[in-house]
């Protein structure tokens, strides 16, 4: 599903060029579940927004389903974040102005669906993370853990392929982690591919396969888990 | 989720800071409305007054000086009475009023007066002072295009007589006797004349059909006849020696003169500058005065407005930045900014347009010294203006927040 080509990601900061990602190469199934690890620093978010079509890499490609994701246009990258891949930050990102269910309603507004079909739907996905009862709370209303549920709720909206996960559990204690990490395997069972960063070893060790990185170099590749 | 309603939920959750903007957007048009309501009604006054003060372009024989015309003495200075005709089918702009006249000297008694023929309509409009004397004449109104035919219709003159007749004279012949005059206040007392007296000039007897009141001016001492009475007491033809005309004043500046002296090479236009320039000069003053506050109050509401919309930009960088990531287009967040400073603008302007006009009609009798009405026309005005400053103050605000980098904000956290 993604095929990243000896990508390589340089910032121009005033102290002097960073080099952020160096001849990264990878390749994703279609349904595979796999993690990035590394200490803090190593690239992992570079390289996971990279492979969402957020940040262009200095030198390599990424196919996205066989698209160049950077020879797109902006707005055709745009259409393939929204249909495509679903974002799941480590901060939830929710807009505060707004309530849970239009929080959900978001990707599918973007998406042009209309009013009507934009509530039943969130109303679904809420009801399905257990927030049923919480469509009009506001995000400051709601506990972290609903927060979170609220946040993959909007994740789904528009029925993902892909999950790009940066730090999911990042913000959670371990019982929201665990729940967390049982809603990615679910989705992945479901036949959604799911990329994960996440500096937890234990959390990594849920997917199918795990990308080290060092100093932005990827320094070891392992399957651990063969479900 | 619809992006109106997605900006309204903004607006409604930062209702503070929207304050300082709708109240700056709101003064400003505040001010310009109340002002525009209040000159509007001021300058219509002064334009009242300024029409009492009589003809402001003078157009004489070629040969004749303007002290011939303020001493009634043209001596053989003539010019041909088609004049009026040639000047009512052009296309000039800003010709309000014409007024021909042909002085005679005369002996009443064995004293000298002047008898002046004129096409008494006009005359009494360019002297508003004059109304009173019958009362059948109303003041002008307005500027405006002098049309073929217009004068006549303007003055219920028929469409009778031959083809050879033109609408200005139709029109005159309707309304002043061959064997009628007005008398000067001055001329009046001196010989005793009141309504109804009789009064023989070269042989002939006339009726006093009026009594002018006094001017101060040489009108005084006249005594006016219809111009072709005139005309035929003198054997003269169809001339005059003066034609007196009230010019609208922009129209002047616009090359009115030029126009006239194109359209009747035989004969000098004098503008009478003291009244033309103070009519110029009261209407500039106050154009220029409103245009200039004008820019300066727009320019504080946009600046205003361009600043909260900078510091909304930077407040809701994650939110744009989220958004970005979840697939929206720049076009997109550029559209949910616009809409929000376009409701700014429009409900900026319709407050303003309510306040202004409440201060106008409230104070405008205070401070302008005249009576003010609402002004419903500079509604869309006022929406319009703050809707357009609004929008363009944001230009470069919602042209930053469609460029913001989803990837640097998200990975502040």
């Amino acid at each position: 599903m993604i095929r990243a080509e000896k990508i390589t990601k340089r910032y121009q900061r005033r102290e002097g060029p960073v080099l952020a990602l160096a001849d990264v190469s990878l390749e994703v199934a279609e349904g595979e579940f796999i993690s990035i690890v590394g200490p803090s620093g190593c690239g992992k978010s570079t390289l996971l927004m990279t492979l969402g079509c957020l940040i262009r890499p200095t030198e390599g490609k990424v196919w996205l389903d066989g698209r160049s994701v950077y020879d797109l246009s902006h707005d055709e990258a745009a259409a393939l974040r929204l249909k495509t891949i679903g974002f799941v930050f480590q901060t939830f990102n929710l807009v505060p102005y707004l309530t849970a269910l239009e929080n959900v309603q978001i990707p599918l507004y973007l998406s042009g669906v209309s009013p009507t079909q934009q509530q039943e739907r969130a109303e679904h996905l809420l009801d399905k993370v257990g927030l049923g009862d919480r469509l009009s709370h506001k995000p400051s209303e709601l506990s972290v853990g609903q927060q979170q549920r609220v946040a993959l709720a909007r994740t789904l909206a528009n029925r993902p392929r892909l999950i790009l996960a940066d730090e999911p559990t990042g913000n959670l204690d371990p019982a929201l982690a665990e729940e967390m990490l049982d809603h990615l395997e679910e989705l992945h069972q479901e036949g959604v591919t799911v990329v994960m960063v996440t500096h937890d070893p234990r959390m990594a060790a849920r997917a199918q396969r795990q990308l080290r990185l060092v100093e932005g170099r990827v320094s070891a590749t392992e399957a651990v888990n063969t479900r | 989720m619809t992006t109106f309603r997605l900006v309204l939920k903004e607006l409604r959750e930062r209702k503070s800071q929207l304050v300082t903007s709708f109240v700056a957007i709101t003064l400003g048009i505040t001010v310009i409305v109340a002002v525009r309501t209040m000159s509007h009604f001021s300058e219509k006054a002064v334009a009242r007054e300024l029409d009492n003060l009589g003809a402001n372009v003078l157009i004489l024989p070629k040969g004749a000086t303007v002290t011939n015309y303020y001493t009634a003495d043209f001596g053989e200075y003539v010019m041909p009475e088609s004049y009026i005709d040639d000047i009512t089918t052009s296309q000039l702009q800003g010709v309000d009023n014409l007024s021909p006249k042909l002085t005679e000297s005369i002996s009443l008694r064995g004293q000298q007066v002047y008898l002046t023929g004129i096409l008494p309509k006009n005359e009494f409009k360019s002297k508003p002072a004059w109304q009173t004397a019958d009362g059948i004449f109303a003041r002008p109104e307005g500027c405006g295009t002098v049309v073929p035919g217009a004068v006549a219709k303007a003055l219920g003159g028929s469409a009778q007589g031959g083809p050879s007749e033109t609408p200005t004279r139709q029109a005159v012949i309707a309304e002043l006797g061959g064997a009628e005059v007005l008398v000067g206040s001055d001329v009046a007392s001196r010989f005793g004349l009141k309504v109804g007296s009789t009064l023989p000039i070269k042989g002939e007897s006339f009726t006093v059909k009026s009594v002018l009141p006094s001017t101060g001016t040489v009108d005084d001492t006249r005594v006016f006849a219809h111009l072709h009475t005139v005309q035929r007491l003198f054997g003269r033809g169809h001339v005059v020696n003066a034609i007196e005309m009230i010019g609208c004043c922009k129209e002047i500046s616009r090359g009115l003169i030029d126009g006239l002296n194109r359209l009747l090479p035989e004969a000098k236009v004098v503008t009478i500058k003291q009244i033309a320039q103070t009519q110029l000069s009261t209407n500039t003053m106050m154009e220029r005065f409103s245009l200039i506050f004008l820019v300066i109050i727009l320019l504080v509401g946009a600046v205003s407005i361009a600043n909260y919309m900078l510091a909304n930009v930077y407040e809701r960088r994650k939110e744009i930045g989220t958004l970005l990531a979840l697939g929206a287009t720049r076009g997109r967040i550029s559209r949910v900014f616009f809409l929000k400073s376009a409701l700014l603008g429009v409900a900026g302007g319709l407050a303003g347009y309510g306040v202004g006009t409440v201060l106008a009609v409230g104070l405008g009798p205070r401070l302008a010294g005249v009576p003010v009405l609402p002004l419903p026309s500079l509604a869309g005005w006022a929406v319009l203006l703050a809707l357009a400053v609004s929008v363009v103050a944001s230009a470069l605000p919602v042209a930053k927040a469609a460029r913001l980098d989803p990837a640097e904000i998200l990975r502040e956290g």
